[in-house]
């Protein structure tokens, strides 16, 4: 059995995504987790986590001129379009922090004084928690390919959840609608969009929703702090139509979520009495009906 | 001066302080919106549009006469863009592509040429009057956030205007780097939560190795609750300004109100607060 991947993510950040994760990670329970916002890794925060693996992570190549063999031609500098052969009283190096690893340079270079290395863009993590193995990252400050980073932690989820027959995948996705959001959502069987009702919250749910949209992956719509402005609520709804989407589930503005994260737990776990959990609990039963539905509806 | 707004988490205050500390120095500064993934800042601005320009990126157009399939460019491309595609010569998937003009270089025939396509867009637009408000927009499926930001970054300042604001996306990835990069100063947006402190180590971990000189602006406080500040403290960080939780700030928000609107009397600080960074710019032993 194939297991069904449920991605959150929002478009603006700070919606509540990490924080609706990890309730779902309490409610859920027989699932995989993986924290595909690797450059703010958070959901590790409000789980208790024990580390059993460990590794850096190999995201491409860098060049790197060999000073003895380059004779200052400057073949390199003039093909590089990302501006990373710089010179310097000792002449041409690469800027580490510009150079794509295209290997455009090494390709060209007609004394071969370029060399290829292998480069790092971070450390992945296995570690074990209550609520189930969680894949994460911690991505290095300013590095490239957090995209190939995600793409990698969510197949080893995938892996995991494949040899030991788990149903769900739960990935906790990063903010915008960029690279490391295509490497999160692309091939997920659904996705859930927090999203809350400001003027930048529905500007960036619509383009999140059209990115969805591009992918062809259905989405639900949960509005966090849906008190704040009701108004965009009907908005919300007009929108997530257009798209194929549909609004599952509306939560208030509520000091609770920042109480349980500084508890480190998930609001389900620090409050589970609160109306707020009651209605997390509820949205998530839907969300669970409708992923069973449409895999039956694939089996058909 | 480039003076950045940045953060680690999203949601932290970023574009409200951007936004705001804009309104409070427009006779003197212009704001660049460089989350160009979710840019926001026109949405809590009254503007007047000036121009819209197309930023494309290259990507490889197949002649399939010329093609010899003898599969060079395939080799060439590090990022899966091109695949061997038996008679039809090669597929070119456009969204990996990274424009860096490899595999035109490497192909024997001249069986490649590149082609513009569309990415994003620059939107320019003036806020009471004479400011500038420059927005950068990805357009939806694409990847080259970085390449976007640093063209938002290249467009020219009115040379009487003293200093260049930058709304950086979150995160601490690429991204961030580029709105970051070659800035003078950057101003770090974070929150009194755990998720706050913790991406906000990350972000200065990211300045500190890029040498960016920083000061901590702390959005949410709460009574009872000091970890940012006690971290800012022990380390020694500046700490410039601080704003509280409030449930009428984000009302005023949701409403498409600023932090000005909604804490008129933030204006003379955040005038102060331009001059801090500014003097703190002109104080760097490395300008």
């Amino acid at each position: 059995m194939q297991p069904q991947e449920l991605v959150i993510i929002s478009g603006k950040g700070g919606t509540g995504k990490t924080s609706i994760a990890a309730a779902f990670a309490d409610y859920f329970p027989n699932k995989v987790l993986a924290d595909g916002d690797v450059d703010a890794a958070d959901l590790f925060l409000v789980l208790q986590v024990t580390e059993t693996q460990i590794a850096e992570f190999q995201s491409g190549h860098i060049a790197e001129i060999d000073p003895d063999k380059c004779r200052q031609c400057g073949k390199c500098a003039a093909l590089c379009r990302f501006d990373a052969i710089v010179t310097s009283e000792s002449g041409y190096q690469v800027d580490a922090r510009a150079c794509e690893g295209c290997k455009v340079c090494v390709n060209a270079c007609p004394h071969h004084a370029i060399e290829w290395k292998e480069a790092f863009c971070g450390l992945w993590k296995e570690s074990r928690t209550a609520q189930g193995t969680l894949f994460h990252a911690s991505l290095y400050p300013g590095a490239e390919n957090s995209g190939k980073l995600v793409s990698f932690l969510r197949d080893k989820a995938r892996k995991k959840a494949m040899d030991e027959g788990i149903p769900l995948i739960l990935v906790d996705g990063p903010p915008g609608i960029g690279c490391p959001v295509i490497a999160s959502i692309t091939g997920a069987a659904r996705i859930l969009v927090v999203t809350e009702p400001t003027p930048s919250g529905y500007h960036d749910l619509e383009r999140v929703l059209a990115l969805a949209k591009h992918f062809q992956i259905p989405t639900h719509i949960l509005i966090n702090k849906a008190d704040l402005e009701t108004s965009y609520l009907k908005k919300m709804e007009d929108c997530a139509a257009k798209s194929g989407a549909t609004v599952i589930g509306q939560i208030p503005y509520s000091p609770l979520f920042s109480e349980a994260q500084q508890k480190g737990q998930s609001i389900l776990k620090a409050f589970p009495t609160s109306p707020e959990a009651e209605t997390l609990r509820t949205i998530a039963t839907i969300l669970k009906q409708k992923m069973d539905e449409s895999e039956a509806e694939g089996q058909k | 001066m480039q003076i950045a707004i940045a953060s680690g988490k999203g949601g932290t205050g970023k574009t409200s302080l951007a936004v705001s500390l804009f309104l409070a120095n427009r006779d003197r500064s212009r704001l660049l919106d460089c989350d160009v993934e979710e840019p926001n800042c026109h949405l809590f601005l009254a503007t007047r549009f000036v121009s819209r320009t197309s930023v494309e990126k290259r990507i490889p157009l197949l002649n399939p006469d010329l093609c010899k399939h003898c599969g060079k460019c395939v080799e060439a491309c590090q990022f899966n863009a091109l695949a061997e595609a038996g008679k039809a010569g090669i597929l070119v998937f456009e969204e990996l592509c990274h424009s860096c003009g490899g595999c035109t270089f490497v192909c024997p025939t001249g069986a490649l040429h590149e082609t513009p396509l569309k990415m994003g867009a620059i939107t320019r637009a003036l806020v009471a009057g004479k400011a500038e408000l420059i927005t950068g927009a990805l357009a939806i499926g694409h990847t080259e956030t970085p390449s976007l930001i640093r063209a938002v970054k290249k467009t020219r300042p009115d040379p009487e205007v003293a200093f260049t604001l930058i709304d950086a996306p979150p995160g601490t990835a690429c991204a961030f780097a580029a709105a970051v990069e070659h800035t003078d100063f950057v101003l770090l947006v974070a929150e009194e939560t755990p998720f706050g402190l913790h991406d906000l180590k990350l972000a200065i971990k990211a300045l500190q190795k890029m040498e960016i000189p920083f000061a901590v602006v702390l959005n949410r406080m709460r009574p009872g609750f000091s970890s940012v500040l006690e971290f800012c403290k022990e380390k020694n960080y500046p700490l410039w300004l601080q704003i509280p939780e409030s449930r009428a700030i984000a009302e005023t928000y949701a409403r498409g109100g600023t932090l000005l609107d909604a804490m008129p009397e933030l204006e003379e600080s955040l005038r102060l607060l331009l001059d801090q960074c500014a003097e703190a710019i002109l104080c760097n032993p490395r300008n």
